[in-house]
């Protein structure tokens, strides 16, 4: 039978090896971290905005690397995702975007602060993380019936904003309705209308108010009324 | 009138008190959080997410020190028959412990932090935990040395204590890469929970063990070194299950995934060693209550923290449920199973030995064990409906994040539900903490002094 001595001995044997291998391997990652993280693209704005990350806890609401909290989406391919303009229309007002839902703190950053927070999250998304996170593999295929859009005609907000969350011809988000047919259904002053303040038109929407300029309006406007 | 074997068991009383209602302030803070995920944020302006869950996680952490320190005060006097080395620099120490907690928990709300998850005390209290730390390192270290004897159960418990110390120094360096900040931010989290507080917890038991059951020291000593030895054969390379998706290496998947799949291997040998001490104790001690605390602690990490540590561990399920609820499931019975249960089991034990007031028959006692024990059971199944159901429409479906969560919210009641009978359990328990009456208040048996002992008899 084992005796206090020997269980001494498996004690210290287990403990001083394997930390020595933990050490080694250690010094092999911090070796290899820079090439796998691009530390070379890592700018004093990537900096800059990691430290606006951190000095805000935005980690007590958000995932990064899948570390963090679980009230917030996981952020780190969101500029992949949602692309720029989308993420600094929101952080600007992140409640006009999700009217009613959940909530997020309304920060005053400044345009800078912003890009730099966003040129953070982009280094995030380049680095190797070993495929996480994951895309999805149940997701129902797309639908081979609807016709594929032409979208060189599209004004860059739509690309920009409301792919986000709607699509056209099965490309795009699926918060909103798709917007197939959506020029038959609505004329150009109630369709305008509605762009320019949901709210007004049907309170409790989820569509958020985007604030666009007048040309922008317009754009949008006869795009859409084209579909 | 009973009196109190140790000047020092003062001060460990004073570190219990306070972990009790810094644990009444998290349940509090984690209502909060469980309301806001079901919509009901009415407290965003002035408590936002980010605000409670900060509070919550760090309310949890420094209870649970507070709550090894006081463990500490009360066993090492115990077993080196010796009172503290300087008691006035063990009150400043408890002191300076409840500053810390409460300055970080008032800087949460003022949105002063590091943001950095579980380490997010602001820097400068940083310097004052270390300062806390050393002081009561040095303080049972010299206890030890003055000591009478050494005993494996007060040098493991040191052990433990110094490298928990250690290892919050990796913790405070800046980093400007994401990567190489979370690499060194597991230094600490991981080496705590899932490494060197699993000693503390092995040295703790086995004080309980030794006082409780009666089974000879040398073979619950022998087995406390088989089973550390199990913690740190798996628990330091296990630390690559963090490693896996932050930018580290490849390697981190196979040597992380092989690790932490033997990590509830010491956890079992820990559900075991309690069982069987207890089962063999031919001495039947009369506070049954502290047992089944020591005998549940065992059973109860074994499940939350190996078991179901285990069922998200390996790299091919972890790509999915990395980040989602699933590991607040974890979490949750993880640290009421192996800390939280450890340090009312001492509680348990010691304060009938302190007062003298035998309250462990007392109905409260009982339903307390098992009221927080039910919610607490309750509430991990609904972190585990809530988060097994995010994995698969979120990260498998591609469902939007906002959607899921809405589908999930009536997870929530449930968990709130079971919050509140847990909370029931909670209140017993510090009820019956209450009844046992304030050592702070009495006297001290008198014992001679070791400096001069053996006294000569006048």
């Amino acid at each position: 039978m084992l005796s206090k001595s020997q269980a001494k001995l498996f004690f210290f044997i287990a403990t001083v090896g394997f930390s020595g291998v933990f050490l080694f391997l250690t010094v092999d990652t911090i070796r290899q971290v820079p090439a796998r993280s691009n530390q070379d693209a890592m700018t004093a704005s990537v900096v800059h905005g990691k430290e606006l990350w951190d000095s805000n806890n935005c980690m007590g609401c958000h995932t990064i690397l899948g570390e963090g909290a679980y009230y917030a989406p996981e952020l780190t391919r969101v500029v992949e995702r949602r692309g720029e303009a989308w993420i600094r229309t929101f952080i600007k007002d992140p409640q006009a975007m999700y009217p009613g839902k959940r909530k997020m703190v309304q920060y005053d950053f400044s345009e800078e602060e912003i890009t730099d927070i966003i040129n953070f999250l982009d280094w995030v998304g380049k680095i190797d993380t070993n495929g996480f996170p994951r895309d999805p593999d149940m997701a129902p295929a797309t639908s081979g019936a609807i016709a594929a859009v032409d979208l060189s005609h599209a004004p860059p907000i739509y690309g920009q904003i409301c792919s986000s969350c709607h699509s056209l011809g099965g490309q795009g988000g699926a918060v909103g309705p798709a917007l197939d047919g959506v020029g038959k259904r609505f004329d150009r002053v109630a369709l305008r209308a509605w762009l320019a303040d949901p709210q007004a038109v049907k309170p409790g929407t989820a569509m958020p108010k985007l604030n666009l300029a007048p040309a922008e309006l317009d754009a949008l406007t006869t795009f859409l009324l084209a579909q | 009138m009973t009196t109190l074997k140790y000047e020092s068991w003062k001060v460990a009383w004073a570190f219990f008190a306070t972990c009790m209602l810094l644990l009444s302030l998290q349940i509090i803070y984690g209502f909060i959080m469980g309301f806001a995920h079901m919509g009901f944020d009415g407290l965003h302006e002035w408590i936002p997410f980010n605000a409670a869950r900060a509070t919550h996680t760090n309310l949890l952490v420094v209870w649970l020190l507070a709550g090894f320190m006081g463990s500490a005060y009360v066993i090492i006097p115990e077993e080196t028959e010796h009172e503290l080395w300087s008691i006035p620099l063990a009150w400043v120490q408890w002191a300076s412990l409840v500053l810390v907690g409460v300055v970080s928990i008032i800087g949460f709300h003022m949105n002063w932090w590091e943001g950095r998850k579980f380490l997010e005390i602001p820097r400068p209290l940083d310097y004052l935990v270390v300062v806390n730390v050393l002081a009561f390192l040095l303080n049972i270290g010299m206890t030890i040395l003055k000591g009478k004897r050494y005993t494996t159960t007060s040098l493991t418990l040191l052990a433990g204590l110094l490298a928990a110390a250690l290892l919050y120094l990796p913790g405070m360096i800046t980093f400007d890469s994401q990567v190489m900040d979370s690499y060194f931010r597991w230094w600490v989290v991981h080496l705590w929970v899932e490494g060197v507080w699993e000693l503390i917890m092995g040295a703790i038991l086995s004080y309980l063990l030794i006082k409780l059951s009666g089974v000879d020291r040398e073979v619950i000593e022998k087995w406390l070194y088989v089973i550390v030895g199990l913690t740190f054969l798996s628990g330091i390379l296990g630390t690559g299950h963090h490693y896996y998706w932050i930018g580290a290496p490849e390697y981190w998947l196979m040597v992380g995934g092989f690790f932490s799949a033997l990590e509830p291997l010491a956890f079992l040998g820990m559900a075991l060693y309690t069982v069987a001490m207890a089962r063999r104790g031919g001495r039947r001690h009369e506070n049954r209550i502290a047992l089944t605390w020591s005998v549940g602690c065992g059973i109860m990490s074994f499940v939350g923290a190996g078991f179901l540590g285990f069922a998200h561990t390996l790299p091919q399920v972890n790509i999915w449920t990395h980040g989602t609820l699933v590991t607040a499931m974890h979490g949750h019975l993880a640290f009421w199973g192996a800390y939280a249960m450890l340090i009312f089991g001492m509680i348990a034990y010691i304060l009938p030995e302190m007062t003298g007031r035998k309250l462990y028959d007392h109905w409260a006692s009982e339903w307390g064990f098992w009221l927080s024990n039910i919610g607490m059971v309750s509430m991990t199944g609904a972190f585990a409906v809530a988060g097994v159901t995010q994995v698969y429409l979120e990260r498998r479906v591609g469902m939007d994040f906002l959607a899921v969560q809405e589908a999930v919210a009536v997870h929530f009641l449930g968990l709130v539900l079971a919050a509140s009978l847990f909370t029931l359990g909670i209140g017993l328990l510090i009820w019956v903490f209450i009844k046992h009456g304030h050592p702070l208040r009495m006297a001290v048996a008198h014992r001679p002094s070791p400096s001069t002992a053996p006294a000569p008899a006048k």
